[in-house]
C-alpha cells in the first residue's frame, strides 16, 4: 500500500467527502487527497453541528444541564446521563439507593444494545447491504418501546436524577425486558448466520482496515475500536462504577486489528449486555428508586472531579470543576468518538475509498457527540 | 371474428406495417417493464425488509409507477455549469436506445419476433456494449469527481465481465452451430432435459456456464452485489449524480431494460426460450414466466447481499469466471469432436 503513496505525483485530486454524503452518517466532512481510488491523505473537518454544550454547562444550573446530556450522543444517551449524574453525585456527596443503581445499569445496557443495533444496520448499509438495517430497527423498536414506557422518551432520555432515577420500573418492564433478552438471543444467532457468515461480508471485513494497538494508544482510541486491536480495556471492568462489579460478564477482545475484529467485538458485546441485564433483573433489590432526601438544589463541593463510564463507543469522560455555586465553573466532555475519529487520517492512508469507508463505519461515528 | 383475424394476418404480411406494429409493441413492452419492474423491486424489497412497500397509489400501489413517472417528468432538468453539454445530453439516449434496439431480434415465441436475423445474437451483444459507453460518456460529461471515478469502474467492469460472457456464449454457439436465436431455441424444444443448461452431452460444465452467464449478467447490468458503478455509500450515485428529471429517468429505465435483456438472453441460450419444461403448450407465456423468474432472482439477490469491492469483482472475473469459461469452451469443442 505504501508503494502507492510513494509514487505520489501531480495526478492527485482533492475529494470533498461530505458534509452531505451517505457514508458519513451526519454532517462529518472529510477532505481526501486521492490518487485514483487510493487515498493519499485524509483530514476530517469538524464543526458543522457545534452547539456549545460545554459552555451551556457553565451557564445552566446543575439540574438544568441534565437534559443537555442526552443531546450529545443520540444513540447512547443514557451513558451521558449516567456519567453526568455520577460525577455530580460524587462531587455533592449524594448517596444513591441500590435499586436505583440497578435500574440505571439495566436501562443503560438496553440503550447500549439499541446503539449497537443501529451501528450494525448502518454499517452493513455502508457495505451495500440494505436489508439488515430494517431487521436491526425492528429489534431496536422493542427496546425503545420498553424505555419509552418508563422514561417517557424514545431517543433523548433524561431519566437519571441526582440520587436515583425519575421513575420506578414496573412488572411490565421487567417481563418485557426478559422477553426481549430471549428474543434478542435468537436474533443474534440469525445475524450470525445471515450477515456475519456471508462470504462477501467476510471478504470485505477480514484483513481490511488495520488499526494497531499503538495507533489506538497514540490517539486515545477506546471502546470496541481498541478492543478490536487487542487492548483489554473496558471502564466497566477496569475503573468500575455503579454496580457493575456485581455482575459476571466478559470483555470481548480480538487481536486481529481489522474491520472484522471491531465488528465481532460489537456483536459479542450485545450478548454480554444481555447477560448483564438478565443478572440485574434477577438481583433487582427492593427499596426507593430515588433518594427520599435528595436535595432540590445541588451544590457540589469546591473542586475538580472526573468520572468515566463505558459508552457504546468507548470511554466517555466528564470533568467538572465546581466553585461551590449553582452551576459549573467548567465542564469538559471527553467523548470517545472524537478520539476514535482522530486515527482515521492515519489509518486510511493507501486504502481504496470503499475500504476506507468501511473502516470509518467500524469506528461507529456519532457526529453530534464529536462536535459538541 | 374470422374476418378480423384475416385482416390482422394481412396487415402482418405487409412488411412496413408489421415493423411499425412491432416497434410500437416493443417500446410499450420496454416502458411497461421499466415502470413495473421498479414497482416489483420496491415491493419485493419491502417484503424482504419487513415492510409493505408502495401501497397508497391504486390497489397494491399499482399506480405508483405512474406517479413516479409524472414526478420525474415535471422536475427541472438541471445542467451544472462547466459540463460537456453534448455528452451530458446524449448519454441518457445512448443508454436507452440500444436497450430498445436489442429487443428487435429477440424471439418471444415461435412467431413473435420483429426481425429473425441470422446474426441475432451478435446484434444483441453489440448493442449491449453501447450501454456502457453511454454510462462512461455521461459520467465524463458531468464533470463530477464521483462520476469520473465511477466512469473508470464502468470501463474495467465491462471489460472484465464481457470476456467470460462472450466465451460462454461462444460455447453455446458451437453446440447449436448458429447465431440465429430462433434456431438456438428450436434445438432446445421438447422438455427441460433438452435445455442447454442440462446439455452435459455437449459439455459437463454447462450448468456452471449458466451460472457464469447469470453472474456476468448481474455485473453487466450493474446490479448488486456488483453495483460498484452506482455504489450509493461510496460514489453517492455514480454516473447519475448530476442528472435530474427524465435524464435520470432514462438511465433508470435503461437499467431495468438491460435486466430484461439479460434475462431474455439467459432464457434463450440456456432455458429453452418459449419451450415448455414438460413439452406441452409451448408459447410466449413460458418465455415470460422464465424471464420474470430470472428477474425475481436478480431482485432477490440485490436485497440480500452486501456489495463486493472493486478488486473482489475483478478477482472473481479474472481468476474464476474467465478460466472456468475457457475450460468450458475447450471441453465443449473436445466433446463435440469426440461424440
Amino acid at each position: 500500500m505504501s508503494a502507492i503513496v510513494e509514487k505520489l505525483n501531480d495526478e492527485t485530486f482533492v475529494l470533498n467527502l461530505g458534509p452531505q454524503h451517505p457514508a458519513t452518517h451526519g454532517v462529518l466532512r472529510v477532505k481526501l487527497r486521492m490518487d485514483g481510488e487510493y487515498i493519499v491523505e485524509a483530514e476530517p473537518v469538524l464543526g458543522y453541528i457545534h452547539r456549545m454544550h460545554e459552555k451551556m454547562g457553565e451557564n445552566r444550573t446543575w439540574i438544568q444541564y441534565l437534559p443537555n446530556t442526552a443531546r450529545l450522543d443520540y444513540l447512547h444517551a443514557l451513558a451521558f446521563n449516567h456519567v453526568y449524574v455520577n460525577a455530580v453525585e460524587r462531587a455533592a456527596g449524594i448517596e444513591v439507593p441500590q435499586r436505583a443503581e440497578y435500574i440505571r445499569v439495566i436501562t443503560a445496557e438496553l440503550n447500549r444494545i439499541s446503539s449497537h443495533l443501529v451501528w450494525f444496520g448502518a454499517f452493513i448499509m455502508d457495505l451495500g447491504g440494505f436489508s439488515p438495517l430494517l431487521y436491526a430497527f425492528d429489534d431496536r423498536e422493542q427496546i425503545l418501546d420498553l424505555l419509552e414506557a418508563i422514561t417517557g422518551s424514545r431517543l433523548t432520555y433524561c431519566y437519571f436524577r441526582f440520587g436515583g432515577v425519575s421513575c420506578d420500573i414496573d412488572d411490565q418492564f421487567i417481563t418485557g425486558s426478559r422477553a426481549f433478552v430471549k428474543r434478542m438471543r435468537e436474533r443474534l444467532d440469525m445475524y450470525r448466520n445471515l450477515v456475519t457468515n456471508n462470504i462477501i461480508t467476510i471478504k470485505r471485513l477480514e484483513d481490511v482496515g488495520p488499526i494497531t494497538a499503538e495507533m489506538c494508544r497514540k490517539y486515545g482510541a477506546t471502546g470496541p475500536v481498541a478492543r478490536g486491536s487487542g487492548i483489554n480495556f473496558d471502564v466497566r471492568r477496569h475503573e468500575p462504577y455503579s454496580v457493575y462489579p456485581e455482575f459476571d460478564f466478559d470483555i470481548p477482545v480480538y487481536h486481529e486489528c481489522d474491520n472484522m475484529a471491531r465488528y465481532m467485538v460489537r456483536m459479542d458485546e450485545m450478548e454480554q449486555s444481555l447477560r448483564i441485564i438478565e443478572q440485574a433483573l434477577d438481583k433487582l433489590p427492593d427499596g426507593p428508586y430515588l433518594l427520599p432526601k435528595a436535595p432540590r438544589i445541588v451544590k457540589p463541593a469546591k473542586g475538580d472531579f472526573y468520572q468515566a463510564v463505558e459508552s457504546a463507543r468507548g470511554s466517555l469522560g466528564l470533568r467538572i470543576v465546581s466553585d461551590g455555586s449553582n452551576n459549573a465553573y467548567r465542564l469538559k466532555w471527553r467523548s470517545p468518538t472524537f478520539s476514535n475519529l482522530s486515527l482515521f487520517g492515519e489509518a486510511c492512508i493507501g486504502m481504496l475509498l470503499p475500504d476506507a469507508l468501511a473502516l470509518m463505519g467500524t469506528l461507529d461515528l456519532v457526529i453530534p457527540e464529536i462536535d459538541r | 371474428m374470422e374476418t378480423i383475424l384475416h385482416y390482422i394476418n394481412l396487415v402482418l404480411h405487409v412488411e412496413p406495417l408489421r415493423l411499425l406494429l412491432y416497434l410500437a409493441g416493443l417500446i410499450m413492452f420496454v416502458a411497461a417493464n421499466a415502470a413495473y419492474l421498479v414497482l416489483l423491486e420496491r415491493k419485493v424489497a419491502g417484503h424482504i425488509q419487513l415492510r409493505i412497500g408502495p401501497k397508497e397509489n391504486g390497489p397494491f400501489g399499482l399506480l405508483q409507477p405512474l406517479a413516479d413517472g409524472i414526478k420525474l417528468m415535471t422536475k427541472q432538468l438541471l445542467t451544472p455549469s462547466g459540463i460537456d453539454p453534448i455528452l451530458f445530453r446524449i448519454a441518457p439516449v445512448m443508454v436507452m436506445v440500444p436497450a430498445i434496439m436489442s429487443f428487435v431480434v429477440i424471439p418471444f415465441s415461435d412467431s413473435i419476433v420483429a426481425r429473425n436475423m441470422d446474426i441475432g445474437l451478435l446484434v444483441v451483444l453489440a448493442f449491449a456494449t453501447i450501454n456502457f459507453l453511454g454510462l462512461l460518456l455521461g459520467a465524463w460529461g458531468s464533470r463530477n469527481k464521483y462520476a469520473i471515478m465511477s466512469a473508470a469502474r464502468v470501463v474495467s467492469q465491462n471489460i472484465a465481465y464481457e470476456i467470460p460472457m462472450l466465451v460462454t456464449i461462444v460455447a453455446i454457439i458451437m453446440v447449436s452451430g448458429s447465431l440465429n436465436m430462433h434456431t438456438i431455441v428450436s434445438q432446445q424444444l421438447g422438455g427441460f432435459w433438452q435445455w442447454n443448461l442440462l446439455n452435459i452431452k455437449a459439455s459437463l460444465l454447462m450448468p456452471a456456464a449458466f451460472l457464469i452467464m447469470f453472474i456476468c449478467m448481474l455485473a453487466e447490468t450493474n446490479r448488486a452485489p456488483f453495483d460498484l458503478v452506482e455504489a450509493e455509500s461510496e460514489l453517492v450515485a455514480g454516473p447519475f449524480i448530476e442528472y435530474s428529471s427524465m435524464g435520470f429517468g432514462l438511465f433508470f429505465m435503461a437499467e431495468y431494460s438491460n435486466i430484461v435483456i439479460g434475462a431474455c438472453l439467459a432464457t434463450i441460450l440456456f432455458l429453452g426460450g418459449w419451450g415448455c419444461p414438460f413439452g406441452i403448450l409451448p408459447g410466449v407465456h413460458w418465455f415470460l414466466i422464465k424471464i420474470y423468474l430470472l428477474i425475481f432472482m436478480v431482485v432477490w439477490i440485490r436485497w440480500t447481499f452486501p456489495r463486493t469491492t472493486f478488486y473482489g469483482l475483478l478477482n472473481l472475473s479474472w481468476k474464476v469466471l474467465i478460466p472456468v469459461s475457457f475450460v468450458n469452451l475447450i471441453l465443449t469443442s473436445a466433446m463435440l469432436k469426440v461424440f
